[in-house]
């Protein structure tokens, strides 16, 4: 039992303020840390890595070592490698997905509740986990590049560099799309529902799994409307661009996306990605401004 | 038992106050803010039809450990969600370390610490992580960062555990560690949402233990909630709330004072035979309460004699027991708080409801 000591302090009115009023470095920091647990559960999480890496690993390996088996006599390009771009992609979107997730476990589990009374923005905590997701997400795309040679895929610097900042801004996309999703569900097993009901559909009607040209009208119209088209797209054209193939067989495996005939530049697909992730991420920090 | 004075706080919100003024907010806001860590006048919440908290007047000293009792759905939780900023008051004011709770929230925010009833951790990341987590968040600096969270680990005695995943922990460690989250930053007051609910008698001793050496280490004023009566007793002022409203403010000593008598519990085989026996004998209104046939009388030890001696009934024990926390809950509410908990929730909305059909 503590002694009979007077409780008051009277110096105690006067005490500093320990703690910083807002700033822009306050803001950034919060950003950092909310980013860098992100990091820290993905690495603590051996688990998770693996199982999404299995995925592209079973895509590439067995659908497209079973798809050769139509195209073995008259095919000079490997079909491993026509649909790595897609495997490669879809473990990108996943893991973005899942980080943008957490959003859900933390208010399911408490967490969240520390960071909604902390003297911070709610826009930063939400930039957090968007770029944190980001990260993670483009970690997974290494860690997929590194078995590129496996599909045929040449392990150029220029195409690795390229592929990886394509992946990267995919990735910010994805988990922009994450958070918004996020916002509203209020359990994991939910989200994790949700998430495989959104992402299967925009994967198979992107061009993840064939080529974009002479597609039926109804599917060619889909495809150019599902944003997932525009980041996949690129990828397997830097792809084939480093293949030593003839012109014509490039034309029939990555023969880019048309808009009426016009062919579109890779800069406009990846701002088309670039835009998308800002606007869902600001849709995502107006949604969580709403929410107790 | 310990006897905590208060020295030099205003002497009308120390008194036992059923009605406190509501003008004494505004009078002191100016001069004496700094005073009063947390201070309210008419604050309100309603949810629709339902008034969880009706117009509460408040005034809690700086260094002050300050008690919230009540039975569950009683509006204390609500109460402190709204002084933490979590909550909008539907009607008055608040002010926690001098800042108004809807004005400035970030304000409020940075100077007050927080331990939830529900775990608020991230039992994935270890002790360490959880707090420098914190600190990156309040923005402390970082000269201090790592000292800090040394200090406030070895105070809840987690240091040498500062590497492991909390997942690994038990619940009275995770209660621990969120108390040394909450102190991190360093707050003027530190708001204490049931700290002890669902934990075993020995580490909810120790939890205490903790608290009671705050004021040593800490310049922190303590708001918490309980529906423990024993924990109460170390609180220098507790306030009683029932249905969204504050029934009794004032130390301890001075609640059970304000009682006046004492009480004598007796165990009998014929309850019925014996409440009417004591009726007659004595003119005394005795009850069946968890049990026990108990009596309220002025000078309990010198009664029992005069039981014995007048009272033609067999006992089978007796005890007389100076007014308890638990008398002042049932002389202001009408009920023990075991009663009240065991009424829940949903019969406290009927009640509610009710209240609001009468009006």
């Amino acid at each position: 039992m503590s002694s009979a000591s007077p409780v008051i302090n009277p110096a105690l009115g006067i005490a500093p303020i320990t703690v910083p009023t807002k700033s822009m470095g306050g803001s950034l920091r919060a950003v950092k840390i909310v980013m860098q647990r992100e990091l820290i559960r993905f690495r603590e999480d051996r688990i998770r890595i693996v199982t999404t890496l299995l995925q592209p690993l079973l895509y590439i390996f067995v659908t497209g070592t079973g798809l050769s088996v139509l195209t073995r006599n008259n095919s000079i390009v490997n079909l491993r490698t026509f649909i790595y771009p897609g495997a490669l992609a879809m473990s990108v979107m996943f893991t973005a997905m899942f980080s943008a997730g957490s959003i859900v476990w933390d208010r399911e589990f408490g967490f969240m509740r520390e960071m909604l009374v902390a003297p911070v923005s709610r826009t930063a905590i939400v930039i957090g986990k968007g770029l944190g997701g980001t990260v993670v997400a483009t970690f997974q795309a290494v860690i997929v590049l590194c078995v590129a040679g496996l599909a045929g895929v040449p392990y150029s610097p220029t195409l690795l560099i390229e592929i990886l900042f394509e992946a990267a801004l995919l990735a910010f996309a994805l988990t922009a799309f994450g958070i918004v999703a996020a916002v509203r569900v209020t359990t994991f097993q939910g989200f994790m529902g949700m998430t495989q009901m959104l992402i299967m559909p925009l994967f198979f009607t992107s061009g993840a799994m064939f080529p974009l040209s002479k597609l039926p009208t109804w599917l060619a119209i889909i495809t150019r409307i599902n944003p997932l088209t525009y980041a996949i797209d690129p990828i397997r054209r830097a792809v084939f661009a480093h293949l030593l193939i003839p012109a014509s067989v490039r034309e029939i495996y990555a023969p880019g996306v048309t808009w009426d005939g016009w062919r579109v530049p890779t800069i406009v697909e990846l701002v088309i990605i670039a835009a998308m992730g800002v606007v869902l991420l600001g849709i995502g920090i107006l949604q969580f401004q709403k929410v107790e | 038992m310990k006897e905590k004075t208060l020295p030099a706080v205003d002497s009308a919100n120390n008194l036992i106050s059923r009605d406190p003024e509501p003008g004494e907010v505004s009078e002191t806001q100016g001069a004496s803010e700094t005073q009063w860590a947390v201070r309210t006048s008419n604050l309100s919440k309603a949810y629709g039809e339902i008034i969880a908290v009706n117009a509460i007047d408040l005034g809690v000293a700086a260094g002050e450990t300050f008690g919230f009792l009540g039975p569950n759905g009683a509006g204390k939780s609500t109460t402190i969600k709204m002084l933490c900023t979590l909550v909008r008051p539907t009607d008055g004011q608040a002010y926690v370390a001098g800042y108004n709770v809807t004005k400035n929230r970030d304000a409020v925010r940075r100077n007050i610490g927080l331990v939830f009833q529900e775990p608020t951790l991230d039992s994935y990341l270890s002790a360490e992580q959880n707090l420098k987590f914190h600190a990156d968040l309040y923005g402390m600096k970082r000269s201090i960062v790592a000292s800090r969270i040394r200090e406030v680990l070895e105070m809840v005695g987690l240091w040498e555990r500062r590497e492991s995943k909390v997942s690994t922990f038990s619940g009275g460690m995770k209660r621990r560690l969120e108390i040394a989250r909450g102190l991190l930053h360093s707050p003027k007051v530190l708001f204490l949402d049931e700290p002890t609910v669902g934990l075993d008698p020995q580490t909810r001793s120790s939890i205490w233990s903790y608290i009671n050496n705050l004021h040593e280490t800490e310049e922190i004023t303590i708001f918490m909630t309980t529906h423990y009566m024993d924990e109460a007793e170390y609180c220098d002022r507790i306030a009683i709330m029932d249905k969204g409203q504050i029934v009794a403010l004032g130390s301890p000593a001075e609640l059970k004072g304000a009682v006046g008598k004492d009480r004598i519990t007796m165990e009998v085989n014929e309850v019925q035979r014996t409440i009417e026996s004591i009726d007659k004998t004595f003119g005394i209104r005795a009850e069946l309460r968890e049990g026990v046939v108990s009596i309220n009388v002025e000078d309990g030890a010198r009664f029992v004699p005069r039981l014995f001696n007048e009272l033609d009934v067999p006992i089978r024990s007796i005890s007389v027991s100076r007014p308890s926390l638990d008398d002042v809950f049932l002389s202001y509410t009408g009920t023990t708080i075991r009663e009240a908990e065991s009424a829940g929730p949903a019969d406290f909305v009927k009640t509610m409801l009710a209240a609001q059909a009468r009006r």
